[in-house]
């Protein structure tokens, strides 16, 4: 790591204090014009529509009556935040969210653990059959979960409970939530083991070495020097799949549609349904602000924790 | 006892059973996947489930003239090729004046742009589909190559700056003393030398456009819908035909999942917005 900054002479400091050099060649400083496009797009991107969802979210406003748009103060928040979804949509969200960061989190650093531990058969191969799932588009994984493995009748769960003698399970309709988490998991642990592997590959061996030579065991150096070093990729790892994880859709919409009843709608999934299923623009925008609010209170906690971490490198 | 060679052996012998063991496991629904679509109809759907049965690739046959897969094809390869284009576009020289000409406000405009990806899709759900419907762009390709193309700027742009930051400085010092300019500069010096990261980020982006699963699903109905749409098309009961879903998603996810194989090690990089190499 340190090697990357002392390679690389800072660059303030040369802007600061302009080489004689470049004060003659001034079209050599282009970065406004090069970095605006970026930063306007985005901008718009991000303004522009929150502009219209926050003045959506105070008019009344039903794509089935469209000539009415009355200003209506905070009357949307209320209809939404006391809507029979959102105490469940909320819940679900959460522990979406927490069961699958968990899951991969935990799992991920085992599985990577195992495969640095040694160097066995094939062990590149294991590794690409490792991260696959991740590159599956979500609608595939849904249906294939929902279809050749979950199904009451012909899954291979189903196959599996009958070989046991129990009775088979209809797992998304009794447990639409924890199915759910398994299948996203099932898409966010390589991802996480992924990122992981990498990581680990560039741990010290030197230092491995010289601590099993101290007598430390196998447990002793996984806490006291892998774990250590993991934090930050795990910190990468948390941030990306919350991004990720707050907004899955896909997979709800294909295999349950939120239900039965709420019992697995998330707020993206909510607001979705509010929007272009009821035709609700007016309370649908006020859910979708309340999911920005949540989005960016998980940002800022994100980025105090990590967001230093990222650019102190270069 | 065991000699101490010997009980590395058979540390490697259980590590590496039980590493096979959990990675046939994950991997178990794509294989399932791949060999449901060598069923016929009837053998996709018995039970018990059947591992051994005669393969037939009726199901690859008949794609085209049973869910008319090529449209949907041409739609998720357009899309993807042309967000990816124009965020190369706009991305490159962004990175490049912020990796080569840093400010002061260079580390807050980068920030500020991954700040741009926790926008949850559904806090802007309402407007963008209004906006598209206003301007006729509902179920167009055009819209989705939009959207693609702002959602993945700020990966883009914090991938490139990391493989441009990599770029020894003496190198752009030197093309500059032989009188080289900006755009000169750009094309001949630093193209070549980055060209292998700026491949990776184009692979990372053709694979987040590829399987962009919210937008696609939302603002596409018939004409401009991706293979994600038309997947998601045989989540109605009257589509279970479990072998031919299995086909169509089988050829949908094979290119991209070449594409990851090849480059997991550079992936690694984009992803994690280049903290972890």
């Amino acid at each position: 790591m340190a090697t990357t900054t002392t390679a690389l002479p800072k660059a303030p400091a040369s802007n600061a204090s302009p080489q004689p050099a470049e004060r003659r060649r001034p079209r050599l400083a282009p970065s406004w014009f090069l970095v605006s496009p970026s930063v306007v797009l985005l901008l718009l991107w991000m303004l522009v529509p929150l502009a219209m969802t926050l003045y959506f979210s105070l008019v009344r406003y039903n794509l089935l009556y469209p000539g009415e748009k009355d200003f209506v103060g905070l009357e949307n928040f209320h209809y939404f935040l006391t809507d029979a979804g959102f105490i469940p949509g909320m819940t679900n969200t959460l522990i979406l969210v927490g069961s699958v960061l968990l899951i991969s989190v935990v799992l991920g650093v085992l599985i990577s653990a195992l495969l640095e531990a040694a160097d066995f058969a094939g062990r590149g191969i294991v590794r690409v059959l490792l991260i696959s799932p991740f590159f599956i588009m979500p609608t595939v994984s849904a249906l294939v979960w929902k279809n050749l493995i979950y199904h009451p009748v012909s899954g291979i769960l189903a196959a599996v409970w009958k070989f046991f003698g129990a009775q088979p399970v209809d797992w998304l309709a009794q447990h639409p939530l924890a199915s759910i988490v398994i299948i996203v998991s099932w898409q966010w642990l390589p991802f996480a083991i992924l990122i992981l592997m990498t990581a680990m590959q560039s741990l010290d061996q030197e230092q491995k070495e010289a601590a099993r030579l101290d007598g430390a065991g196998p447990i002793a150096i996984f806490w006291h020097l892998t774990l250590p070093h993991l934090a930050r990729p795990i910190a990468v790892v948390v941030m990306i799949e919350t991004i990720f994880l707050l907004s899955v859709f896909a997979e709800i919409f294909t295999t349950t549609s939120g239900g039965p009843g709420y019992a697995s709608t998330n707020l993206a999934y909510l607001i979705y349904n509010q929007a272009l299923l009821q035709f609700d623009v007016g309370m649908a925008s006020a859910g979708g602000l309340i999911a920005v609010v949540i989005a960016n209170i998980a940002a800022i906690i994100l980025v105090r924790m990590l967001g230093k971490n990222l650019t102190e490198k270069y | 006892m065991l000699t101490l060679k010997q009980s590395r052996r058979l540390n490697t012998l259980v590590v590496g059973l039980f590493a096979w063991a959990v990675a046939l496991l994950l991997f178990f629904p794509i294989f399932w996947m791949l060999l449901t679509s060598l069923k016929t109809e009837i053998d996709a759907f018995a039970t018990p489930p059947q591992f051994i049965f005669t393969p037939t690739l009726e199901n690859y046959l008949h794609i085209q003239d049973r869910s008319g897969y090529f449209k949907y094809a041409w739609n998720s390869v357009t899309i993807s090729f042309g967000a990816t284009a124009l965020g190369m576009l706009i991305a490159i020289p962004a990175a490049y004046s912020m990796a080569f000409y840093e400010t002061k406000r260079t580390k807050g405009t980068l920030l500020w742009m991954l700040s741009t990806k926790m926008l949850p899709p559904v806090g802007v759900l309402v407007p963008i589909y209004l906006l598209a419907k206003q301007f006729g762009l509902l179920d167009s390709r055009a819209v989705l190559i939009i959207i693609y193309t702002l959602i993945n700027l700020p990966i883009l742009v914090w991938m490139i700056y990391t493989y441009f930051k990599d770029i020894p400085r003496d190198i752009l010092e030197a093309a500059r003393m032989d009188g080289a300019t900006l755009l000169p500069e750009m094309l001949r010096v630093l193209l070549p030398i980055s060209k292998g990261g700026l491949a990776s980020t184009m692979l990372l982006s053709l694979i987040l456009c590829w399987n962009e699963a919210f937008w696609s699903l939302n603002l596409t109905s018939s004409n401009a819908a991706p293979l994600t749409a038309l997947i998601a098309s045989y989540s109605s009961p009257e589509g279970l035909f479990w072998a031919k879903l299995s086909a169509v998603s089988t050829l949908a996810c094979a290119p991209i999942l070449i594409f990851g194989w090849i480059s997991q090690k550079q992936l690694v990089r984009g992803l994690s917005f280049g903290a972890v190499k």
